[in-house]
C-alpha cells in the first residue's frame, strides 16, 4: 500500500497540468450556460485541441492515438480537467464507450475508418441499446435486422439516446435471430445516422432539456462490413460497451463531487438559516460531514478497485459497486443542497435571486435519474449479488 | 500509486486469518464469553508467540516494528474471529499509549513486558460526563495521586496496570494498588468484558502530557473500526452462505431480490468502511495532513454500517437468525459495544464537521 504518486505519475500530472494551463479556454464560463446545440461546435473545438496535443483518449492503447495510460493517470487526467475548469468533449461517448469497443472487438478496417475521427471529433458517435420495451432486460430488444442483398434492413425504435440529434454513427444494438434464446439473437451494427429511414426525435426529460433522444429505423440498410464483432455475438460486445459505461465514469465524477460538497461547505458558512450561519445549524453539520465522508470513500473505493485492476489485469463488477455508490451520494448530495439553501434551492436560472446560477435546482431535478440511467440501482444490486456474491441469478 | 495490499500484508492477514481460525474458534469464543473474564492464558501466549502483542512496537523493546497498516489488518482478522479478551485494551490502546507517551525507562518496565506477553494493562478513559473528546476529561491529579470514577474500562479485571488518562496527563497505577476497586458492568457483548474503576488517592506514575494522547487516541479508533469490519465481513460471509442454503417456497431464498439486496448493501457497506479504514490507517502511518478528518470519516461511517450490516445479516436470516444458538448475535452485541466506543457517528460527524465545515472560518477570525 503506498498512496503516494509515483515518479512517472507526477510526471504525467506535471505535464498534462503545463499543457492544459496554456491550452483551456478562457472564456468557457460564457459557454456553459447555453444550450448543448449552441455550445457543440465550441466543444467539438476544444475536443480536437485536446487531441492536437495527444490528450482526447488516453486510456486507449497508442497505437490507436491513445496514451496507454494506467487507471491511476486517467484518474489524474480527469482530476487536472476538473481543477482547471476544463470543459467536456464534444464525442464523450465515442471516446468513452464506443471507440474502446471498436478497438476491442472491431476488424481493421473498421479501426481505420473510424478510430481517427472519433479522436478529433469530426464524426460523433451515439449508442443506440434501451427501447421503449427493454430497458434493464435489454437482451429483449425487438429492433431487428433482416440480411438481404449485402445488407442488413434494420426495422425498429431506440429510446434514451444520448447525442442522437447530433450523432453521425451509432453503435446499434439488433435481433439478427428471433429464433434463438434473446442473448444469442444479437448482433451490433455501426449505422449512419444519415442513412435513409433514419429519424431522430427529441426525448424531452424532467429537467426541461432533450439530452436524449428517440431513433426511429425504417428499412435502413447497413452493409454488411458495418457488423462489429460476430454476427449473433452482440451481447458480448455491447456487455463490454456497458462494463467501459459503468467503469470509467466514477473516476470522472470524482472531482466533480469533491467540488459539489466543497461548494455546499461554503454556502453554509453564508446561508442564513433562522438566524446564523446554516453550517452552525446541528442537524445540517451532521448531514454535511456525512455527505463530505461519503464523497471521501467514493474516491478510497475508486483507488482500491483501481488497484485491484491494475494488479489482476481483469476488470470485474466495479464499476457497479461504483454506480451504484455514486447515484446514490448524488441524490442524497443535492437533497442537502436543498435543505441548506431553503427555499432558493427550488430557483431556476435565469432568476435573480437564484443561488450559482441555478446549478442547485438543476442538480436536483438531474440527479433523480442517476439511480436509473446506465443500469438502475436493482439492476447493479443484481449485478452485485449473482456476479461479487455468488447468489443465484433472480431473473 | 497503489492503494492495496503488498505481498507481506497479503501473507500477515492469511497468517492471522489461519491462526484465530485454529486457535480462536467460534466454539472457543461461546466457551470463554460465558466466564467471568473472557480471558484465556494459553490462548494469549500463542497471541504472544506469534508476535502479535509486539505487532507495532520498536523491536527494542521486544515489538516486532510493523506499521498501523499491519496493525489494522490484523485486528480485522480478530474482529471476524470475534477475538475475546484483553488484547484490544492491552496492544492497541494500553501499548499504543505507553509507546507515544513514556520515556524509555518506562517503556523497558511496561511496554517490553506487553510484548513478551508477560503482562496486561487497560486504558481508563471515559468518564460520567459521557464523552470520548480528550478535552472533556476531567478527573486531575492532585500531587500525583488519582481520585474519581472511570466507566466502561475494558478487560480491567485481568490487568496488571491500568492507565489513567486524566486532564494533566496519562498515569499508571498498579491495577492491584489499595484505593483501587474495579467493579464488572454488565453488558451487551459478552465476548469483551467492561468495568467501572474507582480510584481513592491511588498514586499514578505520569507517562506523559494529555497532548500527545490524540495519536495513541487515533490509533486506537482506526483499529476498532478495522475489528469492526472483520465483524462486517464475517456477518456477510455467514449471510451468503445462509442465503444460498436455506430454501423457502421451494427455492434457495438467495434467489429473492429483496434477499439479493440486503447482502448487496451488506457487501457494499463493508466496503466502504474497509476503504476508509484502510486509508485512516495509511494517514496515520505517514502523518498526512488529512489524518484527524479520515479517522473520523473511518469511525462514523464503520459505526452506522456496522449496526445495519448486523441488522440485515439477522433479518435476511428470518427467525433462525434471532436464537441465541445462531453466531449473529455475538458480532452484533459487539458492534454496538464498538458503535459508541471512542465516539459514535455522530459524534464523529461533529469532529469532522469542525475540520471541515469550522475550520476556514476559525483561520479567517485568526488571520
Amino acid at each position: 500500500m503506498d498512496l503516494n504518486l509515483t515518479p512517472e505519475e507526477v510526471a504525467f500530472r506535471d505535464e498534462f497540468r503545463a499543457w492544459l494551463q496554456i491550452n483551456v479556454p478562457k472564456d468557457w464560463a460564457e459557454w456553459r450556460e447555453k444550450p448543448l446545440e449552441e455550445s457543440f461546435p465550441y466543444l467539438r473545438d476544444w475536443q480536437r485541441k485536446l487531441h492536437q496535443g495527444g490528450w482526447a483518449a488516453v486510456s486507449w492503447p497508442k497505437e490507436y492515438g491513445g496514451r496507454s495510460a494506467t487507471l491511476m493517470q486517467q484518474a489524474i487526467f480527469w482530476e487536472e480537467m476538473a481543477r482547471l475548469e476544463a470543459p467536456p468533449m464534444a464525442n464523450a461517448l465515442g471516446l468513452g464507450l464506443i471507440g474502446p469497443t471498436i478497438i476491442a472487438y472491431g476488424a481493421d478496417t473498421q479501426k481505420k475508418r473510424f478510430i481517427p475521427k472519433i479522436l478529433s471529433a469530426e464524426e460523433i458517435w451515439c449508442q443506440g441499446f434501451s427501447e421503449p420495451n427493454a430497458g434493464s432486460d435489454l437482451a429483449a430488444l425487438q429492433t431487428e435486422a433482416r440480411l438481404a442483398d449485402g445488407h442488413y434492413v434494420v426495422n425498429g425504435q431506440k429510446v434514451w439516446t444520448s447525442y442522437g440529434w447530433v450523432g453521425d454513427w451509432c453503435e446499434l444494438v439488433v435481433r439478427t435471430d428471433p429464433t434463438v434464446p434473446k442473448h444469442k439473437g444479437l448482433t451490433v451494427l455501426l449505422v449512419d445516422m444519415k442513412s435513409p429511414g433514419v429519424a431522430v426525435r427529441p426525448l424531452r426529460q424532467m429537467t426541461g432539456e432533450s439530452e436524449f433522444n428517440e431513433i426511429f429505423f425504417r428499412d435502413v440498410r447497413v452493409p454488411v462490413e458495418n457488423v462489429l464483432g460476430n454476427v449473433n455475438d452482440g451481447w458480448n460486445v455491447a456487455v463490454s460497451t456497458l462494463m467501459h459505461e459503468r467503469g470509467a465514469y466514477g473516476a470522472r465524477l470524482i472531482p466533480l463531487f469533491r467540488r459539489s460538497i466543497n461548494r455546499l461547505i461554503e454556502l453554509s458558512r453564508k446561508t442564513q438559516r433562522n438566524g446564523r450561519p446554516a453550517g452552525q445549524d446541528p442537524v445540517l453539520r451532521q448531514k454535511l460531514a456525512q455527505c463530505y465522508a461519503e464523497v471521501e470513500i467514493m474516491h478510497l473505493n475508486q483507488l482500491r478497485a483501481s488497484s485491484r485492476i491494475t494488479a489482476t489485469g481483469a476488470p470485474g463488477p466495479e464499476g457497479s459497486i461504483q454506480k451504484l455508490f455514486w447515484s446514490e451520494l448524488n441524490q442524497r448530495l443535492q437533497q442537502l443542497a436543498q435543505e441548506i439553501l431553503g427555499p432558493y434551492g427550488q430557483l431556476l436560472a435565469g432568476d435573480s435571486y437564484a443561488v450559482d446560477k441555478g446549478i442547485w435546482s438543476y442538480g436536483y431535478l438531474r440527479s433523480r435519474g442517476n439511480t436509473i440511467e446506465a443500469g438502475t440501482s436493482e439492476v447493479q444490486r443484481n449485478i452485485i449479488g449473482h456476479f461479487v456474491l455468488g447468489l443465484p441469478r433472480s431473473y | 500509486m497503489q492503494f492495496g495490499l503488498n505481498e507481506s500484508q497479503e501473507f500477515l492477514r492469511n497468517s492471522a486469518r489461519n491462526f484465530f481460525s485454529g486457535e480462536c474458534p467460534i466454539a472457543e469464543v461461546r466457551r470463554l464469553m460465558e466466564t467471568h473474564t473472557a480471558f484465556d492464558p494459553n490462548l494469549w501466549a500463542k497471541l504472544a508467540e506469534q508476535g502479535y502483542t509486539g505487532i507495532i512496537f520498536p523491536e527494542e523493546f521486544g515489538g516486532v516494528g510493523l506499521g498501523i497498516v499491519e496493525l489494522i489488518l490484523l485486528i480485522e482478522e480478530a474482529g471476524r474471529a470475534l477475538l475475546p479478551g484483553p488484547f484490544f485494551s492491552t496492544v492497541v490502546m494500553a501499548g499504543s499509549l505507553l509507546d507515544a507517551l513514556a520515556t524509555k525507562e518506562q517503556k523497558k518496565k511496561y511496554l517490553l513486558p506487553i510484548c513478551r506477553g508477560e503482562a496486561r494493562a487497560a486504558v481508563a478513559f471515559f468518564e460520567p460526563n459521557g464523552s470520548w473528546d480528550l478535552a472533556d476529561v476531567r478527573l486531575t491529579a492532585i500531587n500525583g495521586k488519582l481520585r474519581g470514577e472511570k466507566l466502561f474500562v475494558p478487560d480491567a479485571a485481568v490487568a496488571d496496570w491500568i492507565i489513567v488518562v486524566a486532564s494533566d496527563g496519562a498515569f499508571l497505577v498498579d491495577a492491584k494498588a489499595p484505593g483501587i476497586r474495579i467493579q464488572p458492568m454488565l453488558s451487551m457483548d459478552l465476548t469483551r468484558k467492561l468495568y467501572s474503576v474507582r480510584l481513592d488517592d491511588v498514586p499514578g506514575e505520569k507517562l506523559g502530557e494529555t497532548a500527545a494522547l490524540s495519536r495513541p487516541h487515533g490509533i486506537a479508533t482506526v483499529a476498532l473500526a478495522a475489528e469492526m469490519v472483520g465483524g462486517m465481513q464475517r456477518t456477510l460471509d455467514i449471510t451468503v452462505e445462509y442465503a444460498k442454503t436455506r430454501k423457502q417456497f421451494g427455492k434457495p431464498i438467495g434467489i429473492f431480490q429483496a434477499v439479493q439486496h440486503q447482502c448487496a448493501d451488506m457487501y457494499l457497506e463493508t466496503e466502504g468502511a474497509r476503504s476508509a479504514v484502510y486509508y485512516a490507517a495509511w494517514a496515520l502511518q505517514h502523518r498526512a495532513s488529512d489524518a484527524a478528518a479520515a479517522v473520523s470519516v473511518a469511525k462514523l461511517y464503520t459505526s452506522d454500517a456496522s449496526r445495519t450490516v448486523g441488522n440485515r445479516g439477522i433479518q435476511v436470516h428470518g427467525g433462525m437468525g434471532f436464537t441465541w444458538e445462531n453466531d449473529l448475535h455475538l458480532y452484533y452485541r459487539r458492534a454496538k459495544a464498538s458503535e459508541t466506543a471512542f465516539g459514535d457517528a455522530t459524534f464523529h460527524r461533529e469532529r469532522l464537521a469542525r475540520l471541515t465545515i469550522d475550520a476556514e472560518a476559525v483561520s479567517a477570525q485568526r488571520a
